[in-house]
């Protein structure tokens, strides 16, 4: 597979720290029946951007938007994880010796074991690196 | 080009000796009011102290409510034979104030506009659509009188029936016009659904209305025009007290007809140079209503240099008035000078609404929000920290001033046409 393949379509959300604003991103996106692999928030003072994997990018983007929320997407890598002591530290430390920047991450556990999902700023080198390394990345049209 | 070369750019010293030749002529004048010869006993000051310009500080404002209270002929100067033509300003609430011109009043008055038209390169050759209301408003006719000095071909267009405007302007040839700023932008929508590009329009004059640079944009791309702020007051005449040159850089107020002062709006004290304050202003040729230290109520400053053109100095294009001042831990700030900051940055959307608290050890706290637009959000929190601190970072600059900036979902802001509803000062209310 080439390295394109690893790029996946995270939606960004901006989002006010307002009661409700999660819950209505949530309930746009069930009423879509988009599913949500993960999400993550990050918080700077009054605002903040909502993260998520979804199975229908492109339908969750047209349904935000049209509630009238800032959306945009970015890709992101996702890597398997050890699920046990250790594995983020693996990850990581792959990373750094290759010399890329983990701008931000957060993990999903699911079925089959934990999965770290990495916003880097090199993304073709992180992925040259995990597969040289023999860790698995998981594709994108594992999250369509 | 210059109408009245030796008037435009006359020296400093020269100039100064003609204000206070002229101010002395204005002290005797309003002799001949009576609202004046009681104010001047009551506050103790005789004409002959007033011997230098700077002695004009001794002299007291005259404000609008002033006026209101001469309804209807109160403060003319002169008998009323000699007053050709009377102009009203309306007033949001009760009587208009009432304004008198005599020949020589008309004469000067026209004779400005002539300046100011000709400054921005108008002439004879020109064809001049007077779009602005020609009754009792001071601007219509104004503007007929001054370009027709010039010998323009001039449209006495008014308001209204803007399909008609449009096909004048067309087929006229018309290549200047005067409006609103409003006005224009809705002669450009017509004119966009005639499918006219106003092939022949060259000049704008943009007045009565304040407008932001946005506004000059828009409206020199869709009319096809240079766009030229035009700055007056019925009460100083009318139209023609002050007008950009060429440059678009700040205006060009008629330092020999208006002796300008620049005052803090609060303690009455003089600002200079450089520093923005309510502009007061001594008409220093009018003959039926003269007037003494005129509060405007509008907001500028005087520029601390030059302009390259060659004319006096200059002052700022206005940015707002008295009523909105705020006043913030001791400093004056302006609705519109945070207007300007965020007009400037194009990641920033048209609205925002400032909030005023008293926080914390007393001290008062400004919040801006504003809305992000949508084609900037590249999804980043990083890019929106940013962003937030750049914006902080361009209010303290203008407004020497800390603010908290709140950025907020696109659209989710009230929508105003004023500019006054967007300060919301909770102070008062703790
Ligand atoms: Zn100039």
């Amino acid at each position: 597979m080439a390295a394109d393949d690893y790029i996946i379509r995270q939606i960004s959300v901006f989002s006010e720290n307002r009661p409700g604003r999660l819950a209505a991103i949530a309930h746009a996106l069930e009423e879509e029946c988009v599913n949500i692999f993960a999400f993550s928030i990050a918080e700077a003072s009054g605002f903040g951007v909502v993260r998520a994997l979804v199975d229908h990018p492109d339908r969750a983007y047209e349904r935000l938007t049209s509630e009238g929320f800032n959306v945009a997407f970015t890709d992101v890598i996702a890597v398997r994880m050890r699920d046990e002591p250790g594995g983020l530290f693996e990850i990581a430390n792959l990373l750094g010796e290759a010399g890329v920047n983990i701008e931000y991450s957060y993990a999903y556990s699911g079925l089959d074991g934990g999965v770290l999902i990495l916003r880097v700023d090199r993304p073709e080198d992180a992925i040259a690196a995990i597969r040289g390394a023999g860790k698995e990345l998981i594709a994108s049209s594992a999250f369509a | 080009m210059y109408w009245d070369e030796k008037h435009e750019t006359m020296r400093q010293a020269e100039l100064e000796a003609l204000q206070l030749r002229r101010l002395r002529e204005t002290l005797t004048r309003v002799q001949n009011v009576e609202f004046y010869r009681d104010l001047l006993e009551r506050e103790g000051v005789r004409a002959e102290e007033i011997r230098t310009l700077e002695d004009v500080r001794r002299l007291p404002f005259t404000k609008k409510q002033d006026l209101r209270s001469g309804y209807p002929f109160g403060f003319f100067a002169v008998p009323m034979r000699d007053v050709v033509r009377i102009h009203t300003t309306s007033g949001t609430t009760g009587k208009p104030t009432v304004v008198g011109y005599t020949r020589g009043d008309l004469d000067n008055w026209s004779g400005l506009i002539a300046r100011n038209m000709t400054m921005v390169g108008l002439t004879a050759d020109d064809v001049f659509q007077n779009a602005v209301n020609m009754g009792m408003f001071t601007g219509g006719l104004g503007f007929h009188y001054g370009a027709e000095k010039i010998g323009m071909t001039v449209l006495p267009a008014g308001t209204g029936n803007t399909k008609r405007q449009v096909e004048m302007i067309d087929d006229f040839g018309v290549t200047a016009i005067h409006c609103t700023p409003s006005y224009a932008m809705h002669l450009a929508e017509v004119a966009e659904e005639m499918g006219s590009d106003l092939a022949s329009l060259k000049c704008g004059i943009f007045g009565a209305e304040a407008w932001s640079d946005a506004t000059r944009s828009e409206l020199q791309d869709r009319l096809g025009v240079t766009a030229y702020d035009s700055y007056g007051l019925s009460e100083l005449y009318g139209p023609g007290v002050a007008f950009e040159c060429p440059e678009q850089d700040g205006l060009h107020i008629w330092h020999d007809s208006y002796l300008v002062e620049i005052i803090d709006p609060v303690t009455g004290e003089p600002l200079g140079p450089g520093e923005r304050g309510e502009l007061v202003v001594t008409p220093l040729v009018k003959e039926a209503m003269p007037l003494l230290r005129y509060r405007t109520g509008d907001i500028t400053m005087l520029y601390e240099d030059d302009c390259p053109c060659g004319r006096t100095m200059r002052i700022a294009r206005f940015s707002g008035r008295v009523d909105d001042m705020l006043i913030i831990r001791g400093i004056n700030v302006f609705p519109s000078q945070i207007e300007h900051v965020l007009m400037a940055m194009p990641e920033v959307g048209d609205q925002f609404m400032v909030y005023v608290d008293r926080g914390e050890r007393h001290l008062d706290e400004m919040t801006i929000e504003v809305e992000i637009k949508r084609r900037f959000f590249s999804g980043e929190l990083a890019d929106l920290a940013r962003l937030q601190e750049r914006i902080v970072r361009a209010l303290r600059e203008a407004l020497e001033l800390r603010t908290h900036v709140r950025l907020v979902e696109p659209g989710s802001l009230p929508r105003f046409e004023g500019k006054s509803k967007r300060v919301i000062d909770r102070r008062g209310t703790l």
